[in-house]
């Protein structure tokens, strides 16, 4: 079965002036459907930089990321943006909620690039807001939701279009330990009953437990699995 | 938001002087000539002039008026307002866009030291008919009295109201006495023409029926002499006009820059839409909304002081605005202007986030 994600020869290089910063060498990695990854390593291994190429919120220097039957390295700005919209869900460290957006328009923010009616983007936000048990917040703005529940509303945000895969850089670096648990508990759900495929960032080996399959990067290289 | 709308009130109350400043321009009628002193408007003109001018192909009525000037209870400025000489029968026939009452208009060609008072002085000063108004004279010595025989009201809004008509007979009797050098004299005559393209012709025709007069004339077309008084404080107004654009051009750039801070403080923001799949179009379009939503509501909330506040300041300066009233055409550069300001603060901002890398974007501290 051809996995989902095809990682091939992947480098990235960054360039600060005339100085070239290799991050990522010749990473190829395979992640299956229905996967629950966690990718570890220490600062600057490159475990972000690789999950944005993934993502396809940043380029590789060279070799091609195959992510659905679509090389995303060849598109171009307009279409990788309309491929995120419906492939990628991504759940980031600090949450980044629009701060004058209810829990409920939040969710919808992703759902306005749909074409659903607005009877089925209501359907779809309650339902996701119900999964991630904030159906009594949808009103809420973020600054009156808890770290855990604005992360809540982040995964909420992120799975509410039905993306190919979720994307999670250190989803619970920002919480105290009973929030990580739930969220960790949450990615579990959304993994095991929704068949979410999902690639998530950490330094948290307790965190990492999580996940099905653990990778480790060091120096921009793959360690061991 | 309140920047934008005092910028507008300022602008919209320094154009509404400025425009108001040549009311007079606008208020002149087109088939109306003026023939003055061709040296000043100050020297006056023989009243035997007229007959002369009677006879000139073309025109239909003559009448005269002259600058009295006086202090009405003192020199303050409340108290000033045009008090001019005139002739009964004919004033009201040439200026149509004033109406008087015909009773009071028979009362006043009947008494001799009446006059006819505008509704603006009326609404000022209280004045009604029967009073007495008590002028001390500056360039025709003495007391005056004039009893007010009359109120004239503008047929529209841009017709002067603030002005004290009085028969010309009676100042010209009285200056045998006390102005010897101003009898059988005339400010200047009001010359109706039947077709309005005859004014070159009719004004060529008069000035050289006088030409080897000891008092040339000057004959031009009512705007270009209400032009003449306005081009007098010409470096005012155009420095009004300059503060103006001055004004707008300095909450343009506040309120760039208050675009430009709000984008950098918000530029994860925009990278998060971005992740979301949220093109650079959707995010200048945002942007850009913003910023015109910000100014365009600002430029309203400033539009729609600029009302009441215009029209409490010609209130209180009744006689030297007689016609202050936002003009359409400061509406228009009022909207004009803020939704300039609206793009222009948003160009940088736009062009900085449509250009800005994701990765680059979420690396920010918002």
């Amino acid at each position: 079965m051809t996995p989902l994600v095809q990682v091939k020869n992947v480098s990235k290089v960054y360039k600060r002036d005339t100085l070239e910063i290799p991050v990522l060498q010749n990473i190829s990695l395979d992640v299956p459907e229905g996967e629950f990854l966690a990718l570890m390593g220490p600062s600057g291994s490159g475990k972000t930089t690789l999950l944005n190429l993934i993502s396809g919120i940043d380029l590789p220097t060279s070799g091609s990321i195959v992510v659905a039957g679509t090389d995303i390295a060849k598109l171009n700005e307009s279409a990788l943006a309309k491929w995120r919209s419906h492939n990628i869900g991504f759940v980031f460290q600090f949450y980044n909620l629009m701060p004058v957006l209810t829990a409920y328009e939040n969710v919808e923010l992703p759902l306005l690039l749909t074409n659903l009616s607005k009877k089925e983007k209501k359907e779809r936000i309650e339902m996701m807001l119900k999964v991630v048990g904030l159906s009594d917040r949808m009103d809420h703005y973020p600054r009156q939701l808890s770290g855990g529940q604005q992360q809540r509303v982040a995964i909420a945000r992120a799975v509410v279009t039905d993306p190919t895969l979720l994307i999670g850089d250190e989803p619970t670096g920002d919480l105290d330990r009973k929030s990580a648990e739930e969220i960790l508990t949450l990615l579990e759900r959304l993994n095991k009953e929704f068949k979410k495929t999902i690639i998530m960032v950490t330094h948290d080996p307790h965190a990492a437990q999580s996940a099905r399959t653990i990778q480790h990067l060091d120096k921009g290289e793959l360690t061991k699995n | 938001m309140l920047g934008i709308a005092v910028a507008v009130l300022a602008f919209g109350l320094l154009r509404t002087v400025v425009t108001s400043w040549s009311s007079g321009v606008e208020a002149s009628s087109a088939n109306r000539l003026i023939t003055r002193h061709a040296v000043s408007f100050i020297f006056p003109l023989p009243v035997s002039y007229r007959s002369q001018i009677e006879g000139i192909p073309g025109v239909t009525k003559v009448s005269f008026a002259n600058w009295f000037q006086g202090i009405y209870k003192d020199q303050s400025f409340e108290n000033f307002f045009p008090r001019v000489a005139i002739d009964p029968e004919t004033i009201f026939d040439v200026y149509s866009e004033y109406t008087v009452p015909p009773d009071q208009l028979a009362n006043f060609k009947k008494l001799r030291n009446s006059c006819i008072v505008g509704k603006k002085l009326v609404e000022q000063h209280g004045f009604k008919v029967g009073d007495i108004i008590n002028v001390k004279g500056d360039i025709y010595p003495g007391d005056w009295e004039f009893v007010v025989a009359g109120v004239y009201t503008g047929k529209d809004k841009t017709a002067d109201e603030t002005q004290m008509f009085f028969q010309w007979e009676y100042l010209n009797e009285r200056s045998r006495q006390t102005a010897s050098w101003a009898t059988d004299h005339v400010g200047w005559y009001i010359i109706q023409i039947r077709n309005m393209n005859d004014a070159p012709s009719v004004s060529e025709a008069v000035d050289a029926l006088f030409i080897n007069s000891s008092a040339k004339t000057k004959t031009e077309t009512e705007k270009a002499f209400q032009q003449s008084f306005v081009s007098l404080s010409g470096a005012i107004i155009t420095s009004l006009e300059l503060v103006s654009y001055v004004i707008i051009g300095i909450i343009l750039m506040v309120l760039a820059n208050t675009i430009i801070m709000s984008a950098r403080e918000r530029i994860r923001e925009y990278a998060v839409l971005k992740t979301l799949g949220f093109t650079s179009f959707h995010v200048v379009g945002l942007i850009a909304g913003e910023s015109l939503f910000i100014s365009m509501i600002g430029g309203a909330f400033g539009l729609i002081l600029t009302f009441p506040v215009c029209q409490g300041f010609g209130a209180q300066f009744p006689t030297l605005f007689p016609v202050f009233k936002v003009a359409n055409s400061t509406m228009v550069l009022a909207v004009m202007f803020s939704v300039l300001v609206g793009v222009v603060a948003a160009v940088f901002p736009a062009y900085r986030s449509a250009r800005m890398k994701i990765v680059d974007g979420l690396r920010q501290i918002g």
